[in-house]
């Protein structure tokens, strides 16, 4: 009965806090955006690429995409290793 | 082992499946796509032969010490595109306006040309090695363990 | 009133966060409590996608493009990353699930909370 009490007060408090925060925002379609009109205007000269989400992922910001492509290989790796067949165990 | 009807369509449609993943891949810097999203539709064919012919018949030619190799190998072709250019610095763009993938167009609206870009599509094959060796592991471990504990180990 | 048509994503993002949390506080079984962390960061990703659109733009490829007034590509870019990064925390998490399912035969988060020998 506490618990049941407990979880219904957490989702009152934290949604409203989110819907008053989803109608307080910035209007939806005018972004503050000086870093990306730069990006926008230089891409094709510094980069030589014609799509500018390929020049951000790999050029741009290179280190985020070393970053996520270790973070996977970590991953695999991990589940891979955790799900191996044991000694003891008959294979079939 | 799902029915009659399935498995032919399975093999119908699988290598339609490679080839448009294999495509997403390569035009990575010309229109939509890269190495993570081509490499999520190509490992998506996996998923399909893993779910319509059963594990116990396909786990015989995707091995895993081979997978890892692949995988391994795809991290390295990353990380060697950004040292090649420590000249300068890490992850120096030195192909731009060379022999190899250089063409540099101008602001504004282009024609398609794939040798633009250059290291952007090598980095791209190296992830995409990456990607779908590294799904069809956890695919097929994951296969390989819930058969053994359904039947009563 | 206007107010809700404009930001008609951001309350789509609320919405999708309450159920969500909702989901990882109240359910037993472990696999539904997965299913719950999967959905709090889909509404994550539409947040970060929704945070870069310009009113009357194209996509951001220059290729037979109609135009140069563009979305922010920025945002996009970082959205990728942050759903590779959630694949690889939802194989985890299903993984040590098999494993606990394997040493207690319990799949109930709170019967298999006991630290066995």
């Amino acid at each position: 009965m506490v618990r049941k009490v407990v979880i219904g007060l957490t989702m009152v408090i934290v949604g409203v806090m989110l819907f008053t925060v989803a109608l307080m925002m910035r209007p939806f379609g005018e972004p503050v955006s000086i870093m990306d009109d730069y990006i926008i205007e230089n891409t094709q000269q510094v980069t030589g690429a014609n799509n500018a989400v390929s020049a951000v992922v790999f050029d741009w910001r290179g280190y985020d995409t070393l970053g996520e492509a270790t973070v996977l290989f970590t991953a695999v790796t991990a589940v891979v290793m955790l799900l191996r067949k044991r000694k003891d165990e008959a294979s079939e | 082992m799902m029915s009659k009807i399935v498995r032919t369509i399975t093999r119908l449609v699988t290598p339609a499946i490679m080839v448009f993943g294999l495509y997403v891949i390569m035009h990575g810097h010309v229109t939509s796509g890269g190495g993570f999203q081509g490499g999520a539709v190509f490992a998506s064919a996996a998923a399909l032969l893993l779910v319509a012919f059963g594990s116990g018949r396909v786990k015989d030619y995707m091995r895993i010490p081979d997978l890892t190799a692949i995988s391994a190998s795809g991290a390295l072709v990353f990380i060697g595109a950004g040292f090649a250019g420590i000249a300068t610095t890490f992850f120096y763009n030195l192909f731009v306006g060379s022999a190899i993938f250089g063409h540099v167009p101008e602001f504004g609206p282009a024609h398609e040309d794939i040798w633009t870009g250059g290291v952007i599509p090598i980095m791209n094959t190296g992830v995409a090695l990456n990607v779908v060796a590294g799904l069809t592991a956890v695919m097929v471990v994951m296969a390989i363990a819930s058969n053994k504990t359904r039947d009563g180990e | 009133m206007s107010a809700i048509v404009t930001n008609a994503p951001f309350i789509g993002v609320a919405a999708l966060a309450c159920v969500g949390l909702y989901i990882m506080l109240a359910q037993r079984n472990l696999i539904k409590i997965v299913m719950g962390i999967t959905i709090f960061e889909s509404a994550v990703n539409l947040f970060l996608v929704s945070l870069g659109y310009r009113n009357e733009g194209i996509a951001p490829i220059f290729t037979n493009a109609t135009g140069t007034h563009m979305v922010l590509p920025v945002p996009q870019a970082l959205t990728l990353t942050s759903i590779v990064i959630g694949v690889a925390t939802t194989a985890l998490m299903l993984t040590f699930i098999v494993l606990i399912y394997r040493h207690t035969g319990e799949t109930d988060a709170r019967k298999s909370r006991r630290v066995k020998g």
